[in-house]
């Protein structure tokens, strides 16, 4: 019953929030709404006992995912009155591929129902006692899938090398700090001591 | 008796003692935090030679509780040009988030509200979620030096987040498990058990690994909860206070309250899975369990506490030690120095796990 009750309020609050997403006036409000579907979405899996999976995604979206785009967000002054001009104007192609993506979830959905996947037969199996499911996902994922989850870790890198290269640029005139060179300044490097006669005062000049 | 079980292990009784615990773990650091937060001004100000706050109370013990009603009886100053929502919501995110952490924090063996079996993500989600409280204060303000705290803020989080993350996994690797429970159960016994002394009898070559790897999660530590030398969000001669400039009253107070909870939450990760938790370290497990169970207990959280305050006196003693750093000097020392140095050591714990003890 109490899981039930957390499954609905969790899925209400997911699809609310998703709705605001897309309708909120200020961009941030609309990140912001964005983390609240990320944290309900964590939430339902929680529900369904897929504690690691949960964690991961509060981790990985909201932790780091949605601070980067809170991060642009803020950052770039988004004009939504110019964004909204062609609102009219991309309406109806809108309208159609809206009208065709509702169409294939109901398909996809008749077809779940009708080959019984939705069914208590096909439940996810039990987990054996003793193993939890961080263990069973990362024994399969380093196991059977150990070329999959490299070549997914090659992509992410050389999309992190790509966008390194594409903003890396040098400049000439620019300071940079040399923590070494910095650390190793000695005293009688840089002071040094001059006597200057009291009540005459001290021209520049003379120091050098 | 009979009756008594089963009503606790009904949904109505189940929810009672949570909401029970919940209450007695909140209410229970929220009056310790009043009082580490006056030892945190009198070890600053003995390492200064001051004497710090006095006054109220015997030796000023009273000084939190009457900044508490100082805070609370201001007025509530909201900008004109601020986003007021996201405003108010920012310092209840901040105080909420560094609460919700402690649910997963044993304080002595099963005397804790959550004992997760993902014990340590939890604890990472959580404290990944804490950088919202001071984008959304510093944004909303809708004023130069909050904005640049917040996203100065932001950036250090995530960047030590990183070290860190990589830090708790030697401690998974050292437990094979993510449940804070066991990791403490496992070094029960004596201190040379602990995870900082390469965790007991078998393992304790890692020693050369544990030890510099606890010092870089104390330093972690102090980037991650914006305490000095790394309180650049702050920097008060910089930034006048960071993402907090425009704050006032009750909002401010709820963000100082969850800064501290942060910083004695973070304490109690250092005793947690590096200094045994709540096991002295000096008494046999057999002596233990030949004690009376309410004497046992009484010294498990004794040690937990005695050891979480010995945490924040070092925290408290690096702020008055130390000058702060420069934003790229922070940088470099999260990047470039704390994250290869905790990848060497996830790798050489995780071989060691492999090929000197055996799968």
């Amino acid at each position: 019953m109490l899981q039930g009750l957390a499954f609905y309020i969790l899925a209400t609050i997911a699809v609310v929030s998703g709705l605001l997403v897309v309708t909120a006036r200020s961009p941030v409000h609309s990140v912001l709404w964005l983390i609240l579907t990320f944290f309900s979405a964590a939430g339902l899996f929680v529900l369904l006992g897929a504690e690691f999976l949960a964690m991961l995604l509060v981790v990985v979206y909201v932790g780091a995912v949605a601070v980067l785009f809170l991060f642009v967000v803020m950052m770039l002054d988004v004009d939504f009155v110019r964004l909204r001009e062609g609102y009219a104007r991309y309406l109806p192609l809108a309208g159609i591929v809206a009208i065709i993506l509702l169409a294939e979830m109901i398909m996809v959905s008749l077809a779940v129902v009708q080959g019984g996947a939705a069914s208590a037969a096909l439940a996810p199996a039990a987990l054996p006692e003793g193993v939890s499911n961080t263990q069973s996902i990362g024994r399969v994922l380093y196991t059977d899938y150990i070329y999959f989850f490299q070549a997914a870790g090659i992509v992410l890198l050389v999309a992190m090398i790509g966008a390194i290269v594409l903003t890396l640029r040098k400049r000439d005139g620019v300071l940079r700090q040399d923590l070494a060179a910095q650390a190793n300044r000695r005293r009688v490097d840089a002071v040094e001591i001059k006597s200057a006669t009291t009540g005459a005062g001290v021209k520049p000049e003379e120091l050098l | 008796m009979e009756a008594a079980t089963s009503f606790w292990a009904t949904p109505l009784g189940w929810t009672l003692i949570t909401v029970g615990g919940i209450l007695l773990v909140t209410v229970g650091i929220l009056i310790s935090l009043a009082f580490l937060l006056l030892a945190d001004r009198k070890v600053w100000a003995g390492v200064q030679l001051r004497k710090g706050p006095n006054v109220v109370g015997p030796f000023g013990l009273l000084q939190s509780f009457a900044d508490f009603f100082k805070f609370v009886l201001k007025e509530i100053v909201i900008p004109a040009g601020s986003d007021k929502v996201v405003f108010i919501l920012a310092p209840l995110i901040s105080f909420v988030l560094a609460f919700v952490a402690w649910a997963a924090i044993p304080f002595a063996p099963g005397w804790v509200i959550a004992d997760l079996n993902v014990g340590i993500l939890y604890i990472l989600a959580i404290s990944s979620l804490g950088v919202y409280g001071i984008i959304m204060g510093g944004w909303a303000s809708n004023s130069k030096y909050p904005f640049l705290g917040a996203l100065r803020s932001a950036a250090q989080m995530v960047s030590y987040e990183v070290s860190m993350g990589l830090i708790l996994i030697t401690v998974i690797l050292m437990s094979g498990s993510m449940n804070l429970t066991k990791i403490v159960t496992d070094q029960a016994g004596f201190f040379w058990n602990w995870n900082v002394f390469g965790g007991g009898a078998g393992t304790w070559p890692l020693i050369v690994i544990m030890l510099p790897i606890t010092i870089v999660f104390f330093i972690s530590a102090l980037a991650e909860t914006n305490r000095p030398p790394f309180d650049l969000p702050e920097a008060e001669s910089e930034l006048v206070a960071g993402y907090q400039v425009e704050y006032s009253s009750t909002p401010y107070l709820l963000f100082m309250i969850g800064e501290y909870a942060n910083i004695v939450f973070m304490c109690a990760m250092l005793t947690l899975m590096f200094t045994g938790g709540w096991n002295p370290g000096f008494l046999s497990e057999d002596f233990m369990a030949s004690l009376p169970a309410f004497v046992a207990y009484t010294i498990y959280l004794l040690t937990f506490i005695v050891k979480t305050v010995f945490w924040f006196f070092m925290i408290a003693l690096v702020k008055a030690f130390v000058p702060r750093y420069r934003y790229d000097q922070l940088m470099r020392l999260g990047w470039k120095i704390f994250l290869p140095f905790s990848l060497v050591a996830v790798i050489a714990v995780a071989a060691w796990r492999v090929f000197a003890v055996g799968a």
